[in-house]
């Protein structure tokens, strides 16, 4: 990689490996994969009655579910979906359910969408790659979510690089950690393009 | 580093019934968000000078969390679903 560096008059350029190309195509795949809308289980009713199948229904109220239909109220089980979609309140669940139910199934799209940009602008050889600002921001935003995709299955803490300095070139997990501080510098690099 | 308290004004609410407290959008420090990405963040989502997005970005990252904005419920909720989108993990809940 070269780092990525601000283009005139807006956006970022970089430059990837084909190897490197590869890698991130395979990381952002995995995320769509992951936040596809509709991807984990249907809602099972939990929280307040609302929508459709709430007896009567109020007109207006079965609009809303015809056109916007609710996701889960819960929490997802994978811890990595659980960072990817946190809860919005810390400490009221029921507000947090109501929450999710009505706002997750748009930032699964959101989180999908900017994967898909992102593959759309990174060329399986790689090479020069130059990103306007909106797709820059699209990497951003995807870059993240990978990072703190592989930084939650890696139970990565504030000592990383103490963490990594333990391991032993042959543990199973130093080729992971090693490609979560290469996505750290991409992603400092474009901050620092952007900014 | 700056460990100052975050610069966000918020109304003076202890004498206040429940209803008129303001409700906060809340940043909590996570171990995989760059520093220079959250100073970002609060720049482009909520406009702030990066001086402003710096503090309350070393807020976050010494205090644990930090208040990065302050006003009614719809609009803290509509500030979580964006940070979420840039995959801060922010929360909301009226002050108190």
């Amino acid at each position: 990689m070269e780092p990525f560096r601000s283009v005139r008059g807006g956006g970022a350029r970089v430059w990837l490996a084909a190897a490197e190309a590869s890698l991130l195509r395979n990381l952002v795949s995995q995320i769509m994969t992951l936040v596809e809308p509709g991807a984990s289980d249907p809602p099972s009713g939990a929280g307040p009655s609302r929508g459709p199948s709430a007896g009567a229904p109020d007109d207006l109220d079965a609009l809303e579910a015809m056109l916007y239909p609710p996701g889960a109220a819960q929490t997802p089980e994978d811890p990595v979906l659980a960072r990817l979609l946190p809860d919005a309140y810390s400490d009221d669940p029921e507000a947090a359910g109501e929450f999710r139910k009505y706002t997750e199934p748009a930032l699964r799209s959101a989180k999908y969408e900017v994967a898909r940009q992102m593959l759309d602008t990174l060329p399986e050889a790689g090479g020069r790659i130059q990103l306007s600002n909106a797709e820059a921001l699209s990497w951003l935003k995807a870059l993240n979510d990978v990072r703190l995709a592989l930084g939650v299955r890696l139970g990565v803490t504030e000592e990383f690089e103490q963490d990594w300095a333990k391991l032993k070139p042959d543990d199973p997990q130093w080729t992971a950690y090693e490609v979560y501080a290469w996505l750290g510098a991409v992603q400092e690099s474009l901050v620092q393009a952007l900014a | 580093m700056s460990t100052a308290p975050a610069e966000v004004d918020l109304p003076r609410s202890a004498n206040k019934p429940v209803s008129d407290r303001p409700w906060v959008t809340i940043v909590w420090n996570d171990p995989v968000n760059l520093m220079s990405y959250v100073t970002y963040v609060f720049q482009h989502v909520f406009g702030y000078p990066k001086k402003k997005a710096t503090k309350l970005m070393l807020d976050v990252h010494h205090k644990g969390k930090a208040v990065v904005a302050a006003g009614a419920r719809e609009a803290m909720e509509h500030n979580v679903e964006v940070l979420h989108g840039y995959g801060l993990w922010a929360t909301v809940r009226q002050d108190n």
